[in-house]
């Protein structure tokens, strides 16, 4: 029998960004509310205190940081048809875990969205004719516009310091900032850090070349900084270990580092840590969600009875959290039917190795998770014609360099060898002369790509695995194949000795032991009405209206820029919705 | 299966934590980082396993040619302690069954086997193997005998069973270049001798002075988390 605690207005399960977003807009108002995580306390003291925290080996490759596999993992299978095999060790995304959340150990690239890739269906059928969308391509649209949304855009940028130029300010496009974004109420809050040297490179060859190279917009604030919340961010120093590492200078926002510290001392909030969440309870009718049911750090069965309940966990969590739940219906790709788990997606990526000659001096180690890198975005979303190529998205093109930590960032051409002295005589070569100019873009959603439960597989508490069911589609080798020439364009102009482009081709599998990116989506996915979604444009479930789900689970398709912007606006929109309207009268925010 | 639940592994690693700061305080003394490397007494390895290791990391990262070979940087003192960390013991890892066989290669690791294992039985099969063609132990090969085995490991050339052996090649030579750049502090990189080969200042994690400074050579050697310079 599990423990039954007080009840409380409201239940958050994970803490990381949106949870925090959440737990500061329900205290605001006034309620009592109970934070679950279902990882550790961790703060920038004395978690990521320097020089401990500049620990390749513990943080960059073992991961103590992230989710450990051993007790939870998913599956993961090529086709419907397959046996799904565990997700056993890291390779192709990394797992938050811990009070911050993924938030911790980010990079920090902070986009908006695209305005067409809020109306992403609508606006191909319209430009391209509807039978420019495959059949089997899931794509729909946001149920909520770019202009609605800017206004939490600009909000979250400047919880965060993001460092950068606005390349459209009030519809004037400027110099300098990205001319194909959405049109920006504000310019960002804090100035951008100088480009790194490959970023330098980047952008004479981009100019050259005629395309507008901006500073990635970077939640690595450039100077010391005060948020609308009154907390204090510090300049980043290019210290080479961000992403995968938490931040010791307080320069990437974090929870840490912007909300939490103003939520610390109010009454009526109370961080669980270490609590895993295994289950949403329902009432009777199962249109009412009474509070959840976790295992707490001793091993016992707690439960947490709540009038409102948050599901802000990690996107992958939130739909096995819906399904271990029982909360709607699971997706079927046999008929089609069914929301829960439908239009996952990834990101596509490829990489260009540029090799100098050993007068250019790259200082690889001088980096961060995303100051100092450039960037362009003529490629991506549809601001280019896709009448030709065929296919629908696209990438950003970015000259990165986020701290050339030898064991994991050991950049070598292919015909190098791999060990013995000539491994001896390459790594000296090529360490300090080399860069990567990468390439991330979107992958459409598909009626054959989708998260389940796995029918094998448990976590340490004995509860199924989600499983994923994931490959890639014609579409995005197209799409990628148009990136990547791209960006081999961009780096033949850069004059490198030598370059190599890693690229996946029609027939190559989804190869799980490789990193390339950590933005999973879709599975919970946010639209117009309860026959396409999960969520209403409030992200406030259909089906049990005191739930309210946030992450990039929402997303009904992915996009060709990093996540965390789109889905904290998301959680603010709804926020907003929250303290004004579903506070004062709870009940269904969109007439069904 | 008995894979430790969380909260016991968080305890097992906070008992370590003393043993850690010991190691650390170790390695910043001179006497520790000056003394003949090869005399590490191996905690997991056996004498024969030692041998096998150290020979190993002596042909991945060779003394001979420009730069610090394996040996020199402390490789196998760092995989040694490696096997007694959570890590050796395959905490980081899901290693549940069912253990499937015939999944591509794609979806990754698919062995029931922790790092400790994979070594264990690596060495073993190896050892076998070399007996068998040579008459003799890996470590008593020449030089040259000992690549071209390692290359037939590496391309799965010579067959080893349960772990095969490109998986064992691929612990291996994975751990040897973590022992070569990783921190001192785990034993490997002694004298930071791998980061001043390649121009990696460790630690230092400060380039406020080289901001506006793209394209201009770094000056400054390594620092190591101990505080210890090079």
């Amino acid at each position: 029998m599990a423990e039954r605690k007080r009840p409380v207005d409201a239940v958050i399960i994970g803490y990381g960004w949106t949870g925090a977003i959440m737990a500061k807009t329900l205290t605001d108002a006034g309620l009592s509310v109970v934070a679950l995580e279902r990882g550790p306390a961790r703060d920038t003291s004395p978690d990521f205190e320097y020089p401990r925290i500049a620990d390749e080996l513990k943080y960059g490759v073992r991961g103590d940081l992230w989710q450990p596999l051993a007790d939870e993992t998913v599956t993961i299978r090529h086709g419907i048809q397959d046996t799904a095999a565990p997700y056993r060790k890291y390779g192709s995304f990394i797992l938050g875990n811990g009070v911050g959340g993924a938030g911790t150990h980010w990079n920090g690239q902070l986009w908006r969205a695209s305005p067409e890739d809020l109306r992403l269906r609508t606006h191909i059928e319209q430009r391209y004719g509807k039978k420019f969308i495959p059949a089997d391509m899931t794509i729909q649209d946001y149920p909520v516009s770019f202009e609605e949304l800017e206004p939490h855009f600009d909000h979250f940028e400047k919880v965060c310091g993001v460092s950068g130029i606005a390349g459209n300010l009030r519809g004037q496009i400027r110099p300098g900032g990205n001319p194909f974004e959405g049109s920006r109420s504000d310019e960002f809050p804090t100035p951008p850090l100088p480009p790194i040297h490959v970023a330098r490179l980047f952008e004479k060859a981009t100019a050259e070349l005629g395309y507008k190279s901006f500073p990635v917009p970077s939640a690595n604030s450039s100077i010391a900084y005060t948020n609308p919340y009154g907390v204090r961010l510090g300049p980043c120093n290019l210290c080479g270990f961000c992403e995968r590492f938490g931040c010791f200078l307080y320069s990437k926002a974090s929870p840490q580092t912007t909300i939490l510290p103003i939520l610390a001392d109010r009454q009526n909030l109370e961080v669980r840590t270490n609590a895993y969440v295994t289950k949403i309870l329902l009432d009777r009718t199962r249109k009412v969600a009474t509070g959840v049911t976790y295992i707490d750090e001793s091993g016992v069965e707690v439960e947490q009875p709540a009038t409102l309940v948050i599901l802000s966990a990690f996107q992958m969590h939130n739909v096995r959290l819906l399904l271990l739940s029982g909360i709607g219906r699971p997706y079927d790709p046999a008929t089609g039917e069914g929301l829960v788990g439908k239009n996952y997606a990834y990101q596509m990526c490829s990489v260009t190795g540029a090799f100098f000659s050993e007068d250019v001096e790259i200082n690889p180690f001088i980096g961060a998770g995303s100051a100092g890198q450039r960037v362009i975005d003529e490629f991506n979303s549809d601001h280019f014609d896709h009448a030709q190529s065929g296919f629908i998205g696209g990438s950003l093109i970015y000259a990165g360099g986020t701290g050339g930590r030898p064991i994991e960032q050991m950049m070598l051409p292919p015909d190098a060898p791999h060990w013995g002295s000539g491994w001896k005589l390459a790594i000296r070569k090529h360490y300090r002369h080399s860069a990567p100019i990468g390439s991330l873009g979107s992958v459409m959603s598909y009626r054959d790509r989708y998260l389940s439960l796995d029918p094998t597989y448990k976590d340490a508490h004995g509860l199924p695995l989600l499983r994923i069911t994931f490959d890639w589609h014609d579409n995005e080798y197209r799409m990628v194949a148009h990136s990547a020439a791209k960006m081999d364009e961009i780096v033949r102009v850069m004059k490198p000795e030598k370059q190599v482009t890693l690229v996946m081709r029609s027939g190559n599998h989804y190869d799980t032991r490789v990193y390339q990116t950590t933005h999973t989506t879709g599975g919970a996915i946010i639209g117009s009405n309860p026959t396409n979604s999960v969520i209403n444009r409030y992200s406030q479930s259909w089906e049990v209206p005191n739930l309210f789900i946030y992450g990039a689970s929402s997303f009904p398709q992915n996009i060709g820029y990093n996540p965390t912007g789109l889905l904290a606006a998301l959680a603010y929109f709804s926020a907003a919705k929250i303290r004004d309207t579903y506070l004062k009268s709870p009940g269904a925010l969109v007439p069904v | 299966m008995a894979t430790p639940p969380l909260i016991d592994r968080r305890r097992l690693l906070l008992g370590l934590a003393p043993a850690a700061a010991a190691v650390l305080t170790g390695v910043t003394s001179c006497t520790r980082d000056t003394r003949n490397p090869s005399a590490h007494s191996p905690t997991f390895f056996s004498a024969a396993e030692w041998a096998f290791v150290n020979a190993a990391v002596a042909r991945l990262i060779p003394a001979e040619g420009a730069g610090p070979g394996g040996i020199d940087a402390g490789v196998p003192e760092f995989i040694d302690r490696q096997m007694e960390l959570p890590y050796g013991h395959g905490a980081y890892f899901y290693l549940k069954g069912p253990f499937l066989n015939d999944v591509p290669a794609t979806l990754g690791y698919q062995l029931r086997y922790t790092p400790r294992e994979i070594y264990r039985m690596g060495i073993l099969a190896a050892n076998a193997a070399v007996q068998k063609t040579h008459g003799k132990q890996f470590a008593d090969l020449s030089a040259t005998d000992q690549d071209l085995f390692a290359q037939m490991m590496e391309r799965n050339e010579v067959q080893f069973s349960p772990v095969p052996a490109p998986v064992f090649f691929a612990q291996l030579l994975a751990n040897t270049k973590e022992g070569y750049f990783a921190d001192p502090l785990y034993g490997g990189n002694r004298g930071m001798t791998a980061w001043k080969w390649i121009g990696f200042p460790g630690a230092r994690a400060d380039f406020t002075d080289w901001l506006d400074q793209a394209g201009r050579a770094y000056p400054y050697g390594p620092v190591a988390i101990s505080g210890a310079r090079s």
